[in-house]
């Protein structure tokens, strides 16, 4: 539901918008903070897990008989451990088969059996004495080979949804997604220049520091414990609890403070398996992922390959945009987000002519699963790689290409709504008027911008906020903290109630404590959360005011809240000292007993995200190395409540992107397996690649939130592929339309283009 | 009657069209005459499906009220990282 | 089991402790010691996490054994506050907002701090350099490389009261 209420512009905030210090601050420097790893339960087992070292295998048995004789060994697991209670829930069944293989493993790193033993030695040893049979099967990992017509299929069962007629055949490919509007033919008829092109891009790894963990015990009763690190705890308890089946209250899941997520932590991997281990073993285990089976066995974000044609009159309009977008989901059906890539990748012009064809495709990878943005990133690279082309052959500034094209209030966008207030003109006008985008750039340098969108979106909250005798504020909060959102929530609830930011303090509640909770996803939490937060203070406040209309004999209806204090509405409603919160919260035992404020709420308006990158980059000619030089991020916040947390969302995602773009990819062997499972050769950004990412937050209010705040975890990941390809493309004179850039590639585009361009002269 | 308008896939169980009229004051009611009127479509509905109405994006609010005039997106359920 | 009894210093305090042959000296900080600040995130020394320092040698836990520790004095995030008075560093870590979600923030103190012992005034090349063997995914390292500038500096100013 919108809040009828939206922002008032003129309003000064005394909290919201100051950049107060985190409250989890001296726990975090100190080592002190508990994470997921760092909790340990009396008798707990070490619990491990066998993967699968094929890529694509039918198991046709598994001897667990040895493993379980061993002394010190409590539990074996395997597929019989998980019957199916989903209930023709596809997308729980396709979790559960995810975290334990059942009739095939579907890609490297499948897990396939557990054990819970004494010590880790005991545990790796029992692993090594499961004998599983497998039958290999042919395997396929590239996208554009998965959807071939000889390409082995993975699920004899997947005929292909959305095309007409139903096909008699069963393949790779889940689903085809298409979105758009106008006639495409037509508009393509009216243009005088058209770019088609076709890119690639490789899966990457959300690439959190922290892996996976959990600590479960379970009882034989059925009533269980769990403490995990998580996006989102809620969903935790709920499908565990629905895979294990037991009734959902019976499992108590606690959140740890969370070493990153990106997307990567909104689903169960090990969870599931804890508890099923606990359960056989009556004992709590811990499973801990190593860094190797993180990358293998969870994440990462689409394989890509695409297609873009986009047509223009000589006096720079769009005509007809185009694009087919494939994205490989891993061995499950609805995984990818290729109708997120389909849906987002236009989304930043006005368009009359637009077709966006999405396709969801299986392959023998890990199951995708959200990155930051999901799907927008690998699509906003293809189309404007496509615009910087087409300003070039116009002869536009790329900047003035994309004004004159943007998206603006009443644009029907590229996924069907019309656009009401957005910032996107804003930010490129900023971008132009920035002095970065008028710095001389030096030798072997290039510059590239590009703009993206992201959806944003609200979702379930519930917020309890409790006021102890002394008139401070404890808040519970059910999202988890992943980036300081603890601080933006005290911000909020202290903005409402009219008192110092030091008086408020939120904890994250376990989900026993609490009213559901959606995964910390979508940039939802400073948004929805927050908003709950608000609006329990404004539950509060109701009650502390009707608490002083009963000191004062007056109507409840005859007292305000003022900066902090309950007061006489006006001169008719008597005359009497105003009482603080802290008078009111001493007097409350005998008022009536304690006082809360609720809410709870699934929050809407979140209010779409745009947001322009303008990147330099300097490429070594002779070896293909590329160097960031100056990198600037501006978005549209709608309000920021703490600013130095989003520069932070709008520096991380831009380094993300600068990972995606550059150097970080998903390599397969022939035999289907993973190379580079490692930080060593998945290379995310060290702080010597990168310079000081510049942030512009410009604040154009949301109408859906009381303050005007729209999410802003997410944008920032998605211009920064497409900026950096045109900084090397200025720098090269060469397009490079396969990701990542990495300095191999970069060097043999280089040495490409002078071949050519010699062949040409002679 | 609310303009209810379909992604492009979703066309074969529309016969062939993108937008469709429907008599219905909320989501809620909404869902349910689409799946009656296309059953064809029931299957994504179940899947889950988010809509826009207006042009505002609600991943559930199935007892958003609709205008007679409302205009109203079928969208594939939202997510995010 | 054939326990190694090992004696060591663990941030100027003895510590005696047994452990396995091939049991790292991270392993031992967490499992034995209870000593959790220092993390996990890839035992194989590429991302930092695990950091600390031995005889005052920044290294990464995961790849030392803990039987190698007998002699020698361990530093970790746990003795880096003297008291209740937090070190320059971390202090600026929270000022800064140098954290996000705060796993990788123990490494990367233990690691600032073992460079700004040798070097107090570093350009921001050298800070940069200097915390390279140190991951970090969610700020993009601008704020991290911020607070350590600023830590250098307040640092410098009381070394210099100190001196005069």
């Amino acid at each position: 539901m919108p809040l009828d209420n939206a922002p008032d512009s003129k309003r000064k905030y005394n909290v919201v918008g100051t950049r107060p210090l985190r409250p989890d601050g001296i726990d975090k420097v100190t080592g002190r903070a508990k994470f997921g790893a760092d909790a340990t339960a009396p008798g707990q087992l070490v619990g491990r897990i066998l993967r699968s070292p094929h890529a694509h295998a039918k198991i046709r048995s598994i001897d667990t008989s040895k493993a379980e004789k061993l002394a010190g060994v409590k539990a074996v697991i395997t597929r019989d451990d998980f019957p199916d209670h989903t209930d023709g829930d596809s997308g729980l069944y396709d979790t559960m088969y995810n975290i334990m293989a059942r009739e095939k493993a579907l890609y490297e790193g499948h897990a396939v059996a557990a054990v819970a033993a004494t010590t880790p030695a005991i545990a790796r040893q029992a692993l090594k004495l499961i004998k599983v049979d497998y039958e290999v099967l042919p395997h396929v990992t590239d996208v554009d080979d998965a959807m071939k017509s000889n390409a082995p299929v993975l699920n004899n069962k997947m005929f292909t949804d959305g095309v007409d007629p139903k096909p008699k055949k069963a393949s790779n490919v889940a689903r085809r997604f298409e979105f758009g509007h106008g006639d495409v033919e037509a508009g393509f008829k009216r243009a005088d220049i058209i770019v088609e092109r076709s890119f690639k891009t490789e899966a990457t790894h959300q690439g959190y520091i922290e892996p996976h963990a959990a600590l479960a015990s379970m009882s034989p009763d059925g009533s269980a414990e769990l403490w995990c690190c998580t996006q989102g705890h809620y969903m935790v308890r709920d499908v565990c609890a629905r895979i294990l089946g037991i009734d959902i209250s019976r499992l108590r899941v606690t959140q740890s403070e969370i070493g990153g997520g990106f997307g990567g932590k909104t689903t169960v991997f090990i969870e599931p398996v804890a508890l099923a281990l606990s359960r056989k073993a009556n004992r709590p285990v811990k499973v801990v992922m190593t860094r190797d089976e993180v990358f293998k066995a969870t994440g990462p974000t689409s394989a890509t390959s695409m297609d873009i044609k986009i047509g223009v009159t000589k006096d720079g309009l769009i005509t007809a945009a185009d694009g087919t977008f494939r994205y490989t989901g891993g061995p499950f059906a609805g995984c990818s987000p290729a109708e997120f890539g389909a849906m987002s990748a236009f989304a930043q012009f006005h368009l009359d002519n637009v077709r966006a064809i999405g396709y969801d495709v299986l392959c023998n990878r890990p199951k995708t699963i959200s990155y930051r943005a999901p799907g927008a990133p690998m699509a906003n690279f293809a189309v404007e790689s496509v615009i910087e082309e087409l300003a070039h052959k116009l002869g536009m500034a790329p900047i003035d290409f994309r004004i004159k094209n943007a998206a603006r209030e009443g644009t029907r966008s590229s996924y069907g709504p019309v656009y009401g207030q957005i910032g996107l003109g804003a930010t490129l006008e900023a971008a132009k008027n920035h002095p970065h985008f008028k710095a001389p750039l030096g030798p072997n340098q290039g510059r590239g911008m590009a703009a993206g969108f992201w959806f944003n979106f609200g979702g379930q909250s519930c917020v309890s906020l409790n006021i102890p005798i002394d008139g401070t504020i404890t808040v519970s909060v059910g999202s988890p903290d992943i980036g300081g959102s603890r601080a933006s929530m005290c911000m909020m609830v202290a903005e409402e109630l009219g008192i110092g930011y030091d008086q408020v303090r939120a904890i994250i509640a376990d989900t026993s404590s609490l009213g559901h909770n959606d995964v910390t996803d979508g940039s939802r939490t400073t948004f929805a959360t927050g908003m709950a937060c608000i609006l329990a203070a404004r539950d509060a406040i109701k009650k502390l005011c009707a608490r002083a209309a009963a000191t004062w004999g007056i109507p409840e209806d005859a007292v305000t809240w003022e900066k902090g204090y309950a007061k006489p509405a006006g001169a008719n409603a008597g005359n009497f000292q105003p009482l603080s919160l802290k008078e009111i919260a001493a007097a409350s035992p005998g008022t009536g007993g304690p006082i809360a404020g609720h809410h709870e709420y699934s929050a809407d308006g979140a209010g779409v995200s745009f947001a322009t990158h303008i990147c330099d980059i300097e490429i070594d000619q002779e070896t293909g190395a590329s160097k960031i030089v100056r990198y600037t991020v501006i978005q549209d916040a709608g309000k920021a409540v703490h600013p130095s947390y989003v520069e932070g969302q709008f520096q991380g995602g831009a380094v993300q992107g600068i990972g995606w773009a550059l150097n970080e990819e998903y390599i397969y062997g022939k035999d289907g397996r993973l190379q580079n499972a490692g930080f060593l050769d998945y290379r995310i950004p060290v702080c010597s690649d990168l310079p000081m990412i510049d942030t512009m937050i410009l604040e154009i209010p949301n109408p859906g939130h009381p303050y005007g705040v729209r999410g802003v975890g997410e944008t920032s990941i998605v211009p920064p592929l497409a900026a950096i390809a045109n900084a090397v493309a200025a720098a090269t004179g060469v397009r490079f339309t396969q990701l990542p850039m990495s300095p191999p590639r970069i060097l043999k585009g280089i040495e490409d283009a002078k071949a050519s361009g010699a062949k040409k002269a002679a | 009657m609310a303009k209810v308008i379909v992604w492009g896939s979703l066309k074969p169980h529309t016969g062939g069209k993108t937008t469709v009229e429907i008599e219905a004051r909320n989501v809620q009611e909404l869902l349910a005459r689409l799946g009656e009127t296309y059953p064809g479509l029931q299957n994504q509905i179940k899947r889950g499906v988010s809509v826009s109405i207006d042009g505002l994006i609600y991943r559930e609010g199935w007892l958003e009220p609709l205008k007679p005039d409302s205009e109203v997106f079928l969208l594939p359920r939202m997510q995010g990282g | 089991m054939s326990g190694i009894k090992v004696n060591t210093k663990i941030n100027g305090d003895p510590v005696e402790f047994m452990c396995e042959p091939d049991e790292t000296l991270l392993d031992v900080l967490r499992n034995r010691l209870n000593l959790t600040g220092a993390k996990e995130g890839c035992s194989t020394g590429d991302c930092g996490a695990c950091s600390v320092t031995v005889d005052g040698r920044l290294t990464c836990s995961c790849l030392v054994l803990g039987a190698e520790a007998e002699g020698h004095n361990i530093g970790t995030i746990e003795g880096m506050a003297h008291g209740e008075e937090l070190h320059p560093l971390q202090k600026k870590f929270i000022e800064h907002a140098a954290l996000q979600c705060g796993v990788c923030t123990p490494g990367f103190l233990i690691a600032a701090k073992s460079l700004l012992d040798k070097n107090p005034d570093p350009t921001e090349t050298e800070i940069r350099f200097g915390l390279a063997g140190n991951l970090c995914r969610c700020t993009g390292y601008d704020k991290i490389v911020r607070a350590v500038q600023d830590a250098a500096k307040d640092m410098r100013k009381s070394n210099s009261r100190k001196g005069a």
